[in-house]
């Protein structure tokens, strides 16, 4: 928020006057405002295993984090050429494998990948597109220096805060919305609900019927089900609902069954079809598999997609990228050694205490390591999990990240945070809302974002020109 | 819409009904237990737990019945899968799993008021504080149905929810009404003859009618007036008259939307039958039992028709 010299950056400019002119015990009465409004609406998220605190919400700070209309052009730009080559990349993979053909990519990482679907093989998902929602997580480390850290092409979460947190921040200081023109992001829902609906399969007739596909009210991120599915104006299924009857996928009605054209699921691949995942689950659709392969549903994300992010993949993201788009990246990754490799392994070997180490399959900010805050023990622990399976790892740099002020009670504090823009994907483009969701790592110093681990949200703005 | 939702929206609304007319029997029985002795009162705390039918469950766990004890297991007991605690935590699910189908005003009233309830019912509840607990769950049912007359779309969602009402209540005054017909018995034959009008007083407060009743009889307590008036008086939206007519509003307007009529609009006009111009001395004749009997018995197969009727479950 503030230059090295103390004064407010331009995007934060209007937004540090007005912070000026505030009293802290009024902030501090209007952030707990904020809990209870959040608590009424119901946003929480399930942990499970602790009976008085079934659900829990995701702390939310009320300072936003803000973007200028500037810096958000560039960062589309460099968003979209990603979510092409991502595209590109799952169809080839899927198709000819040119990548690995060409020696830009080693086949090993395919071997080695629990995503690779092998029934995709050969299969073209309506209109092509296998990544219709993507979240892509991105940090910053100065002026107009974004790097991707993460590629989430599976399910992404979170995007019910972006818009919850808004409408938070709005009823909260609607002085603060009339003074700074910000971006709306309020039209997400029905950017996605047309996303998808264009994404229908060929032989659909009239308007398509979608359907939202959640494992039920005990998921963690059920209320974003709920919620996505009731500002869309889809029906929010459970997989007990659905069911395979002359080769269309069905939902069951009060008036019969109804034919089901898109499913937006929330569900892993797993879950989807136990006749051709899990013969021993009684979870999923059986049969929806071959009504996909025959192209008469469409499945929102393409099963099989979660390939691309896996971690070690992520590391050849500038090959890929350069591969299928013919220009340079836009968007750096963070610098990745992949342990796999014996001369990275040596040097993340013997630069632990300096490298932030993670499971190449691993998410949610479980089973890493961040060297500069581990302890001696919790090193050598990882050390002996990291010898004896290297492939399993990747290391990254700690980044010096630009930090976002947060509100405490003494005030402001800033804290670490990343960004994840929600990206939408459908044969007639790319649409990016502008805004996002924005972690911020609650624990002074810390750099993990994640709700599991601590973290919590913020608003985030982009402002308009 | 789908089955498995439509069975979230009716039995929400069994629950809330459900929930708030424990509420009132409470409420009745509390003001009962301190208008008489020590004696009275036990029985009177028996009598709430047995018209709630709570009766094997709470004798499980307790030897006596005090006042305490009965109000803390009817509301909050973790034992008791019947407390009002359960049961707005499974209105709270239920609404959850439809909440695509009802407005953010509805789910706005259910959770802030489950909210409220789950603090208020946290620690176990004194002597003091058991009248505002009470007032808590009629207040939170008021404005559940508050928000669904003013912000519901008229459609499938909204006439189950309805259904579910008056089913629940429907059985509700059935109950009420047998756990005390006994009560009727020595002046059956006797008109004019005195009974307990402390007991019916609270029969007529437990369906939220002492008042209405007061207006409507000039506040004569006796037996013929009070089973037409919780039987047959359909300007009184608790009594068993008004219940089948709302209900039956409900289930025509499924079948207008759904283009043909289920079996649980069959029912529905044969238990129309067994009531339609019936007269307070016909039941008396057929016996008041009896005819209850056969009253709660003709809603189960109705709430059992709706269901299949619908696709509730498969």
């Amino acid at each position: 928020m503030f230059d090295p010299d103390g004064a407010p950056r331009p995007a934060y400019a209007d937004y540090s006057s007005w912070y000026g002119e505030q009293k802290n015990d009024l902030l501090r009465r209007k952030a707990k405002d904020a809990d209870e409004s959040f608590r009424r609406t119901g946003i929480t998220f399930n942990v499970y295993g602790e009976d008085e605190a079934e659900e829990r919400l995701i702390p939310f700070d009320m300072v936003p984090r803000i973007i200028t209309a500037g810096e958000w052009r560039r960062l589309t730009k460099g968003i979209e050429q990603r979510v092409r080559a991502l595209n590109a990349f799952l169809y080839d993979l899927y198709h000819r494998q040119e990548i690995i053909r060409a020696g830009r990519l080693p086949e090993r990482l395919l071997r080695n990948n629990d995503a690779w679907l092998p029934n995709m093989v050969g299969f073209t998902p309506p209109g092509g597109i296998y990544t219709h929602i993507v979240g892509i997580d991105l940090v910053r480390t100065g002026p107009d220096e974004f790097f991707v850290l993460e590629d989430n092409a599976r399910t992404p979460s979170g995007v019910s805060y972006m818009l919850e947190n808004r409408e938070t921040m709005m009823s909260m200081f609607p002085d603060l919305f009339s003074r700074i023109g910000v971006e709306s992001v309020s039209n997400y829902p029905r950017r996605l609900a047309r996303s998808l609906a264009a994404c229908a399969p060929e032989g659909t007739k009239g308007k398509p019927n979608v359907t939202v596909l959640t494992p039920g009210i005990y998921n963690s991120a059920y209320f974003e089900h709920a919620f996505l599915a009731d500002q869309m104006g889809a029906t929010l299924v459970e997989a007990s609902d659905l069911r395979v009857v002359d080769g269309k996928v069905q939902m069951r009605c009060t008036d019969g069954y109804a034919q089901v054209d898109v499913i937006y699921r929330r569900v892993d691949d797993d879950y989807l079809d136990p006749l051709t995942f899990n013969p021993d689950s009684v979870l999923g659709i059986p049969g929806i598999m071959d009504v996909y392969r025959a192209g008469n549903v469409t499945i929102a994300n393409a099963p099989g997609t979660g390939v691309s992010d896996d971690k070690a993949i992520y590391s050849f993201m500038p090959e890929i990228v350069e591969f299928y788009t013919g220009e340079k990246p836009l968007l750096p990754n963070v610098q990745t050694w992949r342990c796999a490799d014996d001369d990275s392994l040596a040097y993340v070997l013997d630069n632990l205490d300096e490298l932030v180490v993670k499971e190449v399959h691993g998410s949610g900010g479980y089973g890493m390591l961040i060297g500069p805050t581990a302890s001696k023990r919790e090193i050598k622990k990882f050390r002996a999990k990291l010898e004896a399976n290297p492939e399993n790892y990747i290391a990254q740099p700690t980044l010096a990240l630009s930090t976002c002020p947060i509100f405490t009670r003494k005030g402001l504090a800033p804290r670490h945070v990343d960004l994840r823009p929600f990206v939408l994907v459908s044969p007639d483009g790319i649409d990016i809302t502008p805004g996002g969701l924005t972690r911020v790592a609650l624990k002074d110093g810390s750099l993990v974002v994640n709700s599991s681990q601590g973290g919590g949200t913020k608003d985030t703005w982009v402002l308009k020109d | 819409m789908l089955g498995r939702t439509a069975n979230g929206m009716f039995w929400m609304f069994r629950y809330l009904e459900r929930a708030e007319n424990t509420a009132r029997l409470l409420e009745a029985g509390l003001r009962m237990a301190l208008t008489r002795d020590t004696a009275t009162a036990e029985e009177e705390w028996r009598s709430v737990i047995a018209t709630s039918g709570q009766r094997a469950a709470y004798e499980a766990s307790h030897d006596d019945y005090t006042g305490q004890q009965v109000w803390n297991f009817i509301l909050r007991d973790r034992d008791n899968p019947a407390s009002v605690r359960e049961m707005f935590g499974a209105v709270r699910t239920n609404a959850r799993m439809a909440r695509t189908n009802i407005s953010s005003e509805v789910w706005g009233a259910v959770n802030e008021n489950w909210m409220a309830l789950e603090d208020a019912l946290r620690r176990p509840v004194g002597q003091n504080s058991v009248g505002d607990v009470v007032a808590m769950i009629r207040r939170a049912g008021t404005l559940v149905h508050g928000a669904v007359e003013g912000s519901m779309l008229r459609n499938e969602a909204y006439h189950f929810a309805r259904a579910g009402t008056f089913i629940e209540r429907a059985e509700s005054t059935a109950r009420i009404l047998d756990m005390k017909y006994y009560l009727l018995l020595p002046t059956l034959g006797h008109v004019g003859s005195r009974i307990d009008s402390g007991q019916w007083e609270q029969v007529l407060r437990s369906v939220a009618g002492a008042s209405a009743y007061t207006w409507l009889h000039a506040g004569r307590i006796e037996a013929r007036g009070i089973v037409e008036f919780l039987v047959l008086d359909d300007r009184f939206p608790r009594s068993l008259a008004f219940c089948r007519s709302a209900l039956r509003d409900q289930l025509a307007a499924l079948a207008r939307i759904h283009g043909s009529e289920g079996e649980c609009n069959s029912l529905m006009r044969e238990a129309d039958m067994e009531i339609a111009d019936i007269t307070v001395d016909q039941i008396f004749d057929q016996g008041l039992h009896d005819f209850l009997l056969s009253f709660m018995h003709s809603n189960v197969a109705i709430s059992t028709a709706i269901a299949s009727d619908y696709r509730f479950h498969h």
